[in-house]
């Protein structure tokens, strides 16, 4: 096993996958000849040349527009919109073309592109370049959604994305590029969509939580297990497809369910992993379901606002002492 | 300027031209016997800017097409089927996408057709991702995309023309400038007299053109089109043209000044050519009238054989989201 950063395992995925189909294309702003604003594609473009990997304008609907009609035709771009704030600029060309290009035209067309995105907070971007933005895309049927939160995960569901036939929503957490990890020496290490990734085990509480909000929950998991409670940690790493079958199977284990999202409470992912716990697994639960979320909160700049707003592990302690109180 | 093409090629241009009024026609009345529903957008006046297009796509070397909500005509005049097409409007099985798309999501990926999109502006950033699969692969291929008068007040156009120009796309920008977005002149929404004007903001060339004229129409966009082949990047060619029909089905046009429609009318698309035609001896005016006949039979045939197809199955209605690649768990579940 290798160890690596999070920046170093999307340049590798990205890497093996031009290396082993010309068909993948990669541009977006910055990513050629600068490497990367998060410096997370640096190498590519000496490697590949400026035929296929591209310096664009910053024009996000031109971006993804170009990367849907390139799939459309035969290509299999990977495309990247910098902050996920962004998407917004082109949520038509994500929701209304990509996503639904294949349906409308009755199966004749698939849409084979990736659009690699950073998210969440990383210290005092502010509001338009901090948030998570994986709910907004989970509400569009025919994207699927990947929030990959290690280097290994980050390796194998970036190299399965770029091989799907399916438009991906690649979110990167920006705050993660940094961290390390283990990541196996074998060159095709791939992660399957809809594959949860059981953490840590635990018999007393089962928590949900993706990218950043995994190391909080263990964190929290380590100060509970002083006190007795071992808690489950469940990485779903896809959201879509979501395997419910493997949390509903923990949540039958600890009848206790907490999920940790840095994310908006309403309509977030949480709020469905919980819907179709009660929605299927009702009995299995022993005490309330509770959800750490940043509430209706909007990511302040200031850094005490700012740390006050994100789930800490704190948080997560004492959302799991309500659920077990009950 | 016109270019006069050989009697075969002006044939099937007044041919297809027919077939499209023909067909909108009926389609109107289809609508208004509740035979079809939502919404259309009919080109009834506009039919030779498809038909000059047509002549310019070559779906077997690879060129592609993206237009908007109006594409009743370019799909046709691609040579998707009618029958293809009648199904579709009425939400039938046998239409080009399952009955699933309707009038506003016509494609056939068979003739170059990606897709009517039903999204101002959409479509041109599309066309460019098509360019560039062609520009990669070297093909020779082109990409088309068509809009209208509105579409260069939306973001996405700029975004699209300025990354043509920078990449050297081979795209084609046609612009069928009907005079109207939606309710509202394009004087109103503009502040260039001209839809080609914002072409010298990207430092492409443009043509302004008769649309009504397919004789006009058609050598300015083989131009357009060679240029493109040829590496030299994207044009942007505006066709003068008019709808006679309201923006939608809702639309009674009731904002048009008088006696604008009927001036417009008197430079009918279809009677342009025909006129010509017969003016250089290819066409009698039996004939002409046998061909517009024959093809109003043929539209009335295969809107009676539309009516009789099946409706798609009720099981069909989640299928085509997902293509069938990697792990499905769980998708079709709405998460």
């Amino acid at each position: 096993m290798a160890v690596m950063t999070c920046r170093d395992a999307v340049v590798r995925a990205l890497d093996e996958e031009m290396a082993r189909d010309e068909d993948v294309i990669f541009f977006g702003e910055d990513v050629g000849k600068a490497g990367g604003v998060f410096k997370v594609t640096p190498g590519l473009y000496e490697k590949y040349g400026g035929r296929r990997v591209r310096d664009t304008p910053i024009s996000e609907n031109a971006i993804v527009g170009a990367g849907v009609g390139a799939a459309v035709t035969g290509m299999r771009p990977v495309i990247e919109l910098m902050f996920a704030d962004f998407a917004a600029v082109t949520l038509d060309q994500i929701v209304n073309q990509a996503a639904k290009l294949r349906y409308m035209s009755g199966g004749q067309i698939q849409v084979p592109l990736t659009i690699r995105m950073a998210q969440g907070s990383a210290g005092g971007f502010g509001s338009q370049h901090s948030q998570c933005c994986e709910s907004w895309f989970m509400h569009a049927p025919g994207l699927k959604v990947c929030v990959p939160g290690t280097p290994a995960d980050i390796l194998g569901l970036l190299k399965s994305a770029v091989r799907d036939d399916n438009p991906v929503i690649f979110l990167e957490h920006k705050g993660q590029y940094a961290e390390r990890g283990e990541v196996p020496d074998h060159a095709d290490h791939l992660v399957p969509m809809g594959e949860a990734r059981v953490v840590r085990e635990g018999g007393d509480v089962t928590i949900v939580a993706v990218q950043r909000m995994v190391g909080v929950a263990l964190k929290a998991a380590d100060t509970l297990a002083e006190q007795g409670v071992e808690c489950e940690v469940i990485d779903p790493r896809t959201l879509v497809p979501l395997d419910m079958e493997t949390i509903a199977r923990s949540v039958e284990k600890t009848g206790h369910l907490v999920t940790v999202e840095e994310a908006v409470r309403a309509g977030g992912w949480g709020a469905e992993v919980v819907s179709q716990i009660t929605e299927n697994n009702i009995w299995s639960l022993e005490g309330p379901v509770v959800r750490v979320t940043l509430g209706a909160g909007i990511i302040p700049f200031s850094q005490p606002l700012e740390e006050h707003l994100l789930p800490g592990p704190e948080d997560v302690v004492a959302a799991v002492q309500r659920s077990l109180e009950a | 300027m016109s270019t006069s093409l050989g009697a075969a090629v002006r044939h099937k241009m007044l041919t297809n031209m027919l077939l499209v009024r023909q067909t909108e026609e009926r389609i109107q009345e289809l609508f208004l016997e509740n035979v079809i529903r939502g919404t259309t957008h009919l080109c009834i006046g506009q039919e030779a800017v498809s038909v000059a297009m047509a002549e310019v796509v070559d779906a077997a070397r690879g060129d592609t097409v993206t237009c908007t909500y109006r594409g009743h005509g370019h799909a046709l005049a691609l040579g998707m089927s009618l029958e293809s097409m009648m199904a579709e409007m009425m939400g039938k099985v046998s239409g080009c996408s399952k009955g699933k798309g309707g009038s506003m999501h016509l494609a056939d990926l068979d003739v170059g057709l990606l897709g009517t999109f039903a999204v101002v502006g959409a479509g041109l950033p599309v066309t460019n991702g098509a360019a560039l699969t062609a520009q990669m692969r070297g093909t020779g291929a082109i990409s088309i995309s068509i809009f209208g008068d509105g579409t260069p007040n939306i973001g996405a156009w700029h975004e699209a023309v300025n990354l043509a120009a920078v990449w050297k796309l081979p795209a084609v920008f046609l612009c069928e400038n009907n005079r109207y977005g939606e309710y509202t002149p394009y004087e109103d929404t503009a502040p260039v007299p001209n839809v080609a004007d914002r072409a010298a903001a990207y430092g492409i060339p443009s043509v302004i053109v008769d649309g009504q004229d397919a004789e006009a129409v058609y050598p300015v966009l083989l131009e357009a089109a060679d240029r493109a082949r040829a590496g030299d990047g994207p044009t942007l060619v505006e066709a003068l043209t008019y709808r006679y029909r309201g923006h939608s089905r809702s639309d009674p046009a009731t904002y048009r000044p008088e006696g604008e429609l009927e001036r417009w009318m008197e430079r009918d698309p279809i009677n342009i050519l025909a006129g010509r035609m017969q003016a250089d001896g290819q066409l009698t005016a039996a004939e002409f009238e046998a061909l517009r006949e024959q093809q109003r039979a043929e539209v009335q045939r295969v809107t009676e054989w539309a009516m009789n197809e099946p409706w798609p199955a009720l099981e069909e209605t989640l299928e085509d989201i997902w293509a069938p690649s990697g792990d499905d768990a769980g998708v079709g579940e709405g998460a």
